[in-house]
């Protein structure tokens, strides 16, 4: 057991922390994705900036996308996760905003580095990282959910053309995206996994039309994508024909394994302490009612748990022959379960003030906690059910059997 | 950076788990249990102290191996797993952490040599400050104890009791002393060993009774909580491979009962709440020894949390294995009792939750 990083890293954390001295209190504007809103809300922004020139900023001081090569946009520097942790750390301490992701950089990128050509490299990534040219992702169908591979959205090869027809859902950010990436089905002959393709779409193509999907937030964080005699080039697809869910796939791992980071999970908590503290009933504070003060602890505990869990994975990514495999499956059932845990308690603590929404008089911390309680059962659904995190768990983690294939299917 | 168990540690493991595989079979335990055997708890006893446990954490000098706290936890997490009828937390932890932390010069040579070679044998009496159900419970006067003790640790071939009185001070008290009357108490689990003592002007030797008394005692505390929430980790994942490898074999509709999502999620549900709780373990015996500031809680909320697991485990698990799991002749009874025992011990975990709140100031 050794919790140090070892004094070759002192440098680059003493590095990292005048950086985020210079940038205490900033404000980030202007971005489409939600910054996690780190600084304490009675504290007034010192620096207001852009989220194109923060993003800008991070980049070229190798605090994000650290790892992509020069060529393509990035800072060139090392695949190392310690530095990326210390980053996390001192940014988190400092309450000031990391750089942002989404779906371009998040996933698209490392898909090209890994399967793209040179060209589709040299095109996209760049664009990408400094957020000039917005991703969304087309995997999702209404009749191809968690069998994502049955999807039927087609596409064929006529000239030098694929010609798209079909329709995707879930697709978030699709209404400001410039391009998707998609999964097609171009080989109708071929067995459910071998038949797709993964194409890149430029979203302002005659044919697609978004429709916004309101979400029981009342938001509409998601669309519908409709495609209909699609003309995109033939050499936008990424990988062979037929390799879609390969390539796709890489990626999916990368997603279900980035929910639930301790760290936000504290902060939340913490605020939930808070608003216990501040809410009162009969006269007492709901923080010092002893039902309320138990869930309080037994959320808290499992956040504890989890927060350790996170020391092994890391441990477990820096030291090869430490077994993470199990670990790593069980992150996205157990984190978003937890969180919608301690959402549904927020709610409970407020009674009936826990209902407000909408701009309503007596809304607390402007009904983030109500809007919370429904996200956050959006993503216990989302990328990958809690169904099927226990199938995968089950099958590739405990080595239960499949279960029997019904015919045709 | 390295966040686990060290190779060292985990070989240890693999010999207690070889040791108590071979000797703490279900059909052992059944002898046991019927009067048949009455070898078991001394086989395991002088089996287990030959692998170094009843000196475990006890100072070289003194005779010991010297480990640390986490290397402690890691040892009961295999005791757990094999369900050993073994006294090792309160014997051979507690008590030699407070004689250690506490004692003389000349009490440390009277006492550790002897634990770490089994010839003392310590039981721990500290109910005083972890849940004392009796009004009136111990006091001390003029070097004498009176009062009554309701559930004594690892009371089990005793030379000596830890007394601790309702003013915090700690006594050391010969088993063969006058007016103390031990009753055995017989839980549900019949591989742990509590009784209860009644005391009537016993004479005791103090240990310590300097300022850093209730320090050590906590920290003592934590230690024990982190080792038997350790414990119901390995008796978990026992319960957990054996309804794992159940589901693979019994067969029911033409198929093996492991095929049916209903039983598969059950198995996936206990992995998921079982993979944190290694590190939470680790997380909180690393910070007995080395993170002092976050030991108190870290020790509250991981006794607790893993009471929770435990609990839930023993009870899925046997679900599992169908009306098997429910049977004497299967067994797993044994493991179910033993998560059910240590969720009592040094603290339930509703009374921890609130010690844990307590301790971060709400």
């Amino acid at each position: 057991m050794n919790l140090d990083f070892g004094n070759e890293y002192a440098d680059f954390r003493n590095e990292v922390q005048s950086f985020c001295e210079q940038y205490k209190g900033i404000h980030v504007t202007g971005s489409l994705y939600s910054y996690e809103s780190v600084m304490d809300p009675n504290e007034k922004p010192k620096i207001e900036m852009d989220y194109k020139e923060w993003q800008k900023i991070l980049i070229e001081h190798g605090y994000h996308v650290r790892h992509i090569p020069k060529e393509y946009g990035g800072f060139g520097g090392d695949l190392d996760i310690v530095k990326n942790v210390i980053i996390t750390e001192e940014f988190s301490k400092s309450k000031i905003p990391t750089g942002v992701g989404g779906q371009g950089i998040d996933f698209l990128v490392p898909t090209l580095l890994e399967m793209g050509t040179e060209e589709q490299r040299q095109r996209y990534i760049q664009p990408a990282l400094y957020l000039d040219e917005i991703w969304c992702q087309g995997y999702s169908e209404p009749n191809a959910g968690s069998d994502l591979a049955s999807l039927q959205t087609k596409g064929e090869l006529v000239g030098d053309e694929w010609v798209i027809n079909g329709q995707k859902i879930w697709t978030s950010t699709a209404k400001y995206a410039q391009m998707m990436f998609c999964l097609v089905r171009t080989e109708p002959e071929a067995s459910k996994h071998q038949g797709i393709s993964y194409l890149l779409i430029p979203m302002d193509t005659p044919g697609i039309e978004v429709r916004p999907l309101v979400d029981m937030t009342l938001d509409a964080g998601f669309n519908e994508v409709f495609f209909t005699d699609v003309r995109i080039p033939a050499e936008n697809i990424v990988g062979e024909r037929g390799q879609g869910w390969l390539v796709a796939n890489k990626t999916l791992v990368h997603e279900r394994g980035s929910l639930g980071d301790p760290n936000k999970m504290i902060r939340r908590y913490d605020k939930l302490v808070n608003l216990m503290k501040s809410e009162i009933l009969d006269g007492v504070r709901i923080i010092d009612k002893p039902v309320y003060r138990d869930r309080l602890m037994k959320i808290h505990g499992k956040i504890l748990a989890l927060k350790s869990h996170g020391l092994r994975l890391l441990s477990g990514r820096l030291n090869k022959g430490q077994d993470i495999n199990l670990g790593t499956m069980i992150v996205k059932l157990y984190g978003t379960e937890m969180r919608y845990e301690l959402e549904t308690l927020a709610i409970d603590v407020m009674g009936e003030l826990g209902t407000l929404y909408n701009n309503s008089p007596h809304l607390r911390d402007n009904g983030g906690w109500q809007y919370a309680y429904m996200y956050y059962l959006g993503l216990i659904i989302g990328g990958g059910t809690s169904q099927i995190q226990k199938n995968i768990i089950s099958e590739r983690g405990l080595g239960l059997p499949k279960e029997p294939k019904i015919q045709g299917a | 950076m390295y966040f686990g168990l060290s190779e060292e540690q985990q070989f240890f493991q693999e010999s207690i788990d070889k040791f108590l595989e071979d000797t703490v079979t279900v059909d052992a335990l059944r002898s046991y249990r019927t009067g048949e055997d009455d070898n078991l708890i001394d086989d395991v006893f002088n089996g287990l102290n030959e692998l170094g446990l009843s000196g475990l954490i006890i100072p070289e000098e003194y005779g010991g191996l010297g480990l640390d706290s986490l290397f402690a936890i890691s040892v009961s997490e295999s005791l757990g797993k094999g369900v050993a009828p073994y006294p090792f937390i309160g014997s051979f932890l507690i008590a030699p952490f407070l004689i250690n932390k506490l004692g003389s010069d000349s009490q440390k040579q009277k006492y550790l040599p002897s634990i770490a070679n089994g010839e003392y044998r310590f039981a721990v009496a500290l109910t005083e400050m972890t849940g004392r159900r009796i009004e009136k419970g111990i006091q001390s006067s003029k070097q004498k104890l009176s009062g009554q003790s309701l559930f004594v640790m690892d009371d089990i071939h005793s030379t000596h009791y830890l007394i601790l009185d309702s003013d915090g001070a700690l006594h050391i008290v010969e088993a063969e002393e006058s007016g103390l009357e031990k009753v055995e108490l017989k839980t549900v689990d019949i591989t742990s060993f509590v009784s209860e003592l009644k005391l009537d002007q016993v004479k005791t030797e103090d240990l310590g009774n300097g300022p850093g008394n209730i320090d050590a005692i906590k920290q003592a505390i934590n230690l024990g909580r982190v080792a038997i929430a350790s414990e119901t980790l390995g008796a978990s994942q026992s319960m957990l491979n054996r309804s794992v490898d159940y589901a693979k074999e019994r067969k029911q509709f033409g198929r093996p009962i492991g095929s049916f999502q209903a039983v598969k999620h059950m198995c996936a549900q206990m992995a998921s709440d079982l993979e944190p709780c290694y590190s939470m373990v680790w997380y909180a015996a690393h910070s007995i020894d080395h993170i002092p500031h976050e030991a108190d809680l870290m020790a509250c909320q991981t006794k607790a949390h893993l009471s929770e697991v435990g609990a839930f485990v023993a009870k899925t698990s046997t679900e599992v294995h169908g009306g098997m799991g429910f049977t004497d002749d299967l067994g797993l009874h044994y493991w179910f009792k033993r998560i059910g025992l240590n969720r009592q011990l040094l603290g339930s975990p509703d009374l921890l939750r609130e010690e844990a709140a307590e301790a971060q100031g709400i």
